[in-house]
């Protein structure tokens, strides 16, 4: 079986008014090359399911996004991502705003096939009272009352990984792989990309396999894009664009996201990469010290 | 055991934060920003060995990383994997002690990260989220780190969005106690509290050197309850100061609290 398809063929399986799930976490291995192909798209009113960065900044402003599902949006040396600031500062998007442990539990949920997860995360606090599509449960077995956090069901989830082979088998070599392998259970249609298609017996290392985090049987396309995480990192092999995403936050100040699409975005993928300076510069990114 | 007379604000708040961090036993410490992460790495090296500490992105330490530039030499002292999908089952688990910095702290100990003024539908300023305050404050103990006390802060009323449940008997879940929530020490650049007082008032515990009551009850914007006697914040020891350089050697404490002030007031 082989999975492998354009970045263009990976949206086109896209449609208006899906839930679409993001992997990565903040600034760190978005599969921005795929989120840069919805912004070139006529994608509108899409429901995103992120741990939140660029990603989701990038979308509320070009008009793609109903509504955002999420516990923050950051670009982490950037505490606040000005774009998604401003879209809901204007109430131009509509938010189901949750705590990061219920989202993991939402995406169990779905990939479990359970309607809900319960839970005492968010009872108390304003979670459960601008959600009143969260319901709060007795529970069979003690007196206490839980929330019932709902099933994020996604149409379809979007992760970038380090490697893959056409079959969907994919690596996440970097520290961590986040809650990236939910998001891909959590998904009817599961796209990947990745920095490199490689063949099924580089898997045959113990150490590789071990950093394999769901089945191949998960993964539905594999879109090879070397340096598809830019200007988010891809550890180990590069850091995040911190003049980059310094550039990017000063042009929701003057400019707009306009201006800042206009010098980056470009019709192609690989022309975007030679405006921010080609994929070797990419590679050279340094990693971020915590 | 040396009391040092030369320290900064910022140090001192250090070894406030760290005081916090002392009966945790072993837990996983998380310190955000500099100075609570310099406090919680300070407990481990000295008084509570035993807690348990990040790299802030995917491995547990045995000894707490310097902040900043390492060097192409230093080795990190892993012990473990731990990803964030881990920290889940750790923070459900409440065998974990946050230190944050909320943008709003109410009465109750409410906080808020997530959105100011306005509406909810269309705030007047977005902030973070909620993160995982909700998880934190249900789960665990937490404590709360601020550099600038005042009343923008410590809010009168109830915070705008509450991301992390308090001592609200409004907002108590049936089957639970107002016990059970655990917020253990508020540091902040005028003094150390708990929410000791009474019915889980804040209550203040300590004030650094050269700080007055007044002060610190002009810049709080609900009652606080104040005991007799208000002992002087512990100054750092010689030793600790150098632990804490050694923690830090690129002195980003120097850039925490607004124009990085001596410990005691001149």
């Amino acid at each position: 079986m082989d999975k492998r398809i354009s970045a263009a063929a990976a949206v086109a399986q896209i449609s208006d008014g899906m839930t679409v799930g993001i992997g990565g976490w903040g600034p760190r291995r978005k599969p921005m090359a795929l989120v840069r192909e919805i912004l070139r798209s006529d994608l509108k009113d899409l429901t995103i399911v992120a741990y939140g960065g660029a990603d989701v900044g990038m979308l509320c402003a070009s008009g793609k996004v109903k509504k955002v599902i999420f516990a923050f949006v950051s670009l982490d040396f950037i505490p606040l991502e000005p774009y998604f600031r401003q879209a809901r500062q204007s109430g131009a998007i509509e938010v189901m705003e949750v705590d990061e442990g219920m989202m993991l539990l939402g995406l169990r949920a779905a990939a479990w096939g359970l309607p809900f997860i319960p839970t005492e995360v968010g009872l108390g606090t304003d979670i459960l009272t601008h959600n009143p599509d969260i319901k709060v449960i007795d529970s069979p077995y003690d007196d206490k009352e839980w929330v019932a956090m709902p099933a994020l069901n996604l149409d379809v989830a979007l992760i970038h990984a380090d490697r893959a082979d056409a079959r969907g088998v994919c690596q996440i070599e970097g520290p961590d792989h986040y809650l990236d392998d939910w998001m891909a259970r959590a998904a009817k249609n599961t796209i990947v990309s990745c920095e490199e298609v490689v063949d099924t017996a580089y898997f045959q290392d113990p150490a590789r396999a071990r950093q394999v985090f769901w089945e191949r049987s998960i993964t539905d396309a594999v879109v090879e894009i070397p340096g598809g995480a830019h200007p988010t990192s891809c550890n180990p092999q590069y850091g995040f664009d911190v003049p980059h995403f310094k550039a990017y936050n000063g042009s929701a100040k003057e400019g707009g996201f306009a201006a800042y699409a206009e010098q980056f975005l470009a019709a192609t993928e690989a022309e975007y990469q030679e405006r921010v300076g080609g994929l070797d510069a990419i590679r050279a990114l340094p990693l971020p010290v915590y | 055991m040396t009391a040092a007379t030369d320290y900064t604000l910022a140090e001192l708040c250090i070894v406030a934060a760290a005081e916090a961090f002392r009966d945790d036993g072993e837990k996983l410490a998380t310190g955000i920003g500099v100075i609570p992460r310099l406090g919680a790495s300070l407990a481990m090296k000295t008084f509570n060995p035993d807690l348990m500490m990040t790299d802030s992105e995917a491995f547990m330490l045995s000894e707490p990383n310097p902040l900043g530039n390492r060097g192409d030499d230093f080795v990190q002292a892993n012990e473990s994997w731990m990803g964030f999908s881990r920290i889940f089952d750790n923070v459900w688990s409440g065998k974990r002690h946050a230190m944050l910095g909320p943008t709003q702290i109410d009465r109750f100990g409410q906080t808020n990260t997530s959105a100011l003024g306005g509406t909810y539908a269309q705030p007047k300023v977005m902030m973070l989220g909620a993160r995982g305050f909700p998880g934190n404050s249900i789960c665990h103990r937490n404590s709360f780190f601020v550099p600038a006390h005042n009343n923008r802060v410590f809010i009168d009323g109830e915070c705008d969005f509450v991301s992390s449940i308090g001592y609200n008997p409004a907002r108590l879940p049936k089957g639970r106690a107002l016990s059970d929530v655990d917020i253990h020490r508020v540091i902040t650049n005028l003094c150390v509290m708990d929410f000791g007082g009474p019915d889980h008032q804040l209550r203040l515990l300590s004030l650094h050197p050269g700080v007055s009551v007044e002060e610190v009850l002009e810049n709080t914007g609900f009652a606080i309850a104040v005991p007799d006697e208000v002992p002087t914040t512990a100054a750092p020891t010689e030793e600790q100061l150098a632990i804490i350089k050694a923690l830090d050697p690129h002195n980003q404490r120097a850039y925490q609290i607004k124009d990085n002030p001596p410990g005691v007031r001149s």
